[in-house]
């Protein structure tokens, strides 16, 4: 057994276990502590596999932003918990058929591929890097796809503030809209006067 | 020798983790979420497995592309969350029946 077979058989378990307690968990912000340990694990079972780039992704993206996010709202969240596991035990069997089912039926067609017994071929291209290799694809052969990603970050950031923006009676704010519109009517009166003193008094009559 | 029916064992087995997790926990929206980013994730590690054994980058470009989708996902779903507890100050599904579907 060598030192990968190892790091490999570590990181799985870890992997599973943390995932097995995400869906068991009593407490929501343990199930999120948890889920970040299987990113974690996963990150690292994805190094084994030579794909650099999308383990420290999955770090900083993940772990850093989206799980953060999850714990922000956990956190915020007042759950009462118990009412929230009513029908736990209830659903237990159904639920551990289902998953059988499909973890055999997955395994099924996955150990009867073509691609059986395929030793590690190591993507690549000579020389380069893995990030070198993935910035060569994305900006020529999926450059159009990127952008469309892109899009679809600015159209989640928009929806996310956007459902979440609320406006209150007791807090003051400016209206750009109205601000913009203002005539000069509006803002400045102009009153005729004239200069010497009789006048002045005619204007003040 | 770790050969790929290993990884593909891992991502199978974690994917039925995430539907169980979505069956036990059919009350709980927040974590019906976790389950789902777990399922999420057990697809991807099918494709990096897939790419490091066939030698094809293009199985990571996809990854990449589902972790962007699979975020910006996240986001609105928890404003959504976060919209619904703020006016019923429940996250039960059962309880979520305004629409009356």
């Amino acid at each position: 057994m060598d030192i990968t077979t190892i790091l490999f058989l570590a990181f799985a378990a870890v992997l599973l276990a943390a995932a097995v307690g995400v869906v068991t968990a009593r407490n929501p912000v343990h199930a999120v502590l948890l889920l970040v340990l299987a990113f974690f694990s996963a990150a690292c079972l994805w190094m084994l596999l030579r794909a650099e780039f999308l383990a420290i992704a999955l770090v900083l993206v993940y772990v850093g932003a989206v799980m953060v996010l999850f714990l922000f709202v956990v956190m915020m969240l007042d759950i009462n918990v118990d009412r929230l596991r009513e029908g736990f035990w209830r659903h237990l069997p159904l639920a551990a058929v289902v998953g059988a089912a499909i973890a055999l039926q997955l395994w099924l067609v996955l150990s009867h591929g073509a691609w059986q017994g395929k030793r590690a071929a190591g993507p690549g291209i000579e020389g380069v890097n893995n990030v070198e290799a993935l910035g060569r694809l994305m900006f020529t052969e999926y450059v159009f796809p990127v952008q469309l990603a892109g899009l679809i970050l600015l159209v989640g950031m928009v929806a996310a503030v956007l459902l979440t923006l609320r406006r209150r009676k007791d807090s003051k704010s400016q209206r750009p809209g109205e601000q913009v519109r203002v005539k000069r009517a509006e803002r400045v009166r102009l009153v005729s006067m004239s200069a010497d003193a009789e006048g002045r008094q005619d204007a003040r009559r | 020798m770790v050969s790929l029916s290993w990884y593909l064992g891992v991502g199978a087995l974690l994917f039925s983790i995430g539907v169980v997790g979505i069956f036990l926990n059919r009350r709980n929206l927040i974590v019906l979420l976790m389950a789902i980013e777990l399922m999420l994730l057990a697809v991807n590690m099918n494709f990096v497995a897939f790419s490091h054994y066939l030698g094809d980058y293009h199985g990571q470009v996809f990854v990449f592309f589902i972790l962007t989708v699979a975020a910006a996902e996240a986001a609105i779903g928890l404003a959504i969350l976060v919209t619904l507890f703020r006016n019923l100050s429940t996250i039960n599904v059962d309880e979520l029946d305004r629409l009356k579907g």
